[in-house]
């Protein structure tokens, strides 16, 4: 292990550029450790987001050596190359200074997608039974735990070629919801996902589950939700 | 183009991939079946020359490929040069008419 660690860092808006510097190197020590370490004690106006530090809230992805990765699950061990770490924002979206990227288009594509449940009880019916056994349940569980990291959609290929497009996590999103046997919003959700800027411009290039930090396939669900909607387009139904 | 007419191209795309996946392996299994030992253009005639049955398979391998590369072609022009629109969509039916005509016109050529 070299004492220290050369860290080329993103500084400024678009038009920004790298700059280096050296920090030195911890047991076990993370890239957001790193990133925290210069921000503290080499140059405070430093800007980035971070808030648990344990992989729960998704808010300190950036691309790290030109991946986009949690830097508080990430050890600098994994990922240094000779001494050498690159940090910058998340690709695909606007940054607004730094290592901050502006998450509102992600999130905004979350609710193009349909991505909000629409129920149809009120709080006088019966509570909704769902087997935890059911077929859809479980494709519903396996998209679940997504927690918005936008580390996929920093990884999607497409997103960097058609900035229309929604993104593996809004359409992972729409998908757990068309398998939740209590929603009443599919036909204007598979609407929504279908066409030029949903599920069908998706390549299956598969970076999204690649780098999925919660090892969830969006790539499966947008599979999914080509198949829906090719059903609902065939019976008339789009 | 409404989402319905997108995602009917996105599904003739896929049928015909899986018309043209049996077409070439038909293609091709023939060419080397058939090329042991040379092969003339006028031996190649004298087989396809009033045989209804190749001339109907290279019509459908044609029309196959009519509906599938333009489609294809679509996302390719917006993804890589942004052409998006009417005037695109225009241009790719003529080069849809255009393989077509060709094609048909190359399946007749060894039929007739």
């Amino acid at each position: 292990m070299n004492a220290t660690l050369k860290v080329r860092v993103w500084r400024g808006d678009a038009a920004g550029a790298f700059r280096e510097y050296e920090v030195p190197r911890r047991e076990s020590q993370t890239v957001l450790d790193v990133v925290s370490h210069i921000q503290r004690a080499l140059d405070p106006t430093l800007a980035y987001r971070f808030a648990c530090r344990v992989g729960m809230c998704g808010s300190c992805a950036m691309t790290v050596n030109g991946a986009p990765r949690w830097t508080c699950r990430t050890h600098v061990d994994r990922v240094a190359r000779g001494g050498r770490l690159e940090v910058a924002p998340l690709r695909n979206l606007p940054v607004i200074r730094d290592l901050v990227a502006d998450m509102r288009e992600f999130f905004d594509k979350w609710a193009r997608a349909g991505g909000q449940f629409k129920g149809d009880r009120s709080r006088h019916d019966e509570f909704a039974r769902v087997s935890p056994q059911s077929e859809k349940r479980g494709l519903a569980d396996a998209g679940i735990e997504c927690i918005g990291c936008a580390v996929c959609y920093s990884a999607c290929d497409v997103v960097a070629r058609n900035p229309d497009y929604l993104g593996p996590a809004a359409l992972n999103r729409a998908w757990t919801l068309v398998n939740d046997e209590r929603d009443a919003g599919n036909a204007d959700r598979l609407r929504a996902v279908a066409g030029d800027a949903g599920c069908l411009s998706c390549h299956t290039h598969m970076s999204c589950t690649e780098r999925c930090p919660k090892a969830l396939s969006p790539t499966a669900g947008i599979a999914g939700l080509k198949r829906a909607v090719a059903v609902a387009a065939l019976r008339g139904e789009l | 183009m409404t989402r319905r007419t997108e995602t009917l191209l996105w599904v003739a795309q896929r049928a015909s991939a899986a018309v043209l996946a049996v077409c070439v392996l038909v293609h091709l299994a023939t060419i080397i079946y058939a090329v042991q030992g040379g092969l003339t253009g006028a031996e190649i005639l004298a087989r396809t020359r009033g045989n209804i049955a190749w001339a109907a398979l290279y019509s459908v391998f044609v029309l196959a490929v009519a509906v599938h590369a333009p489609i294809g072609l679509k996302a390719v022009l917006a993804e890589w040069f942004g052409w998006r629109g009417r005037a695109r969509d225009l241009a790719l039916i003529v080069f849809a008419v255009v393989l077509a005509g060709m094609g048909l016109q190359a399946v007749r050529g060894v039929f007739a």
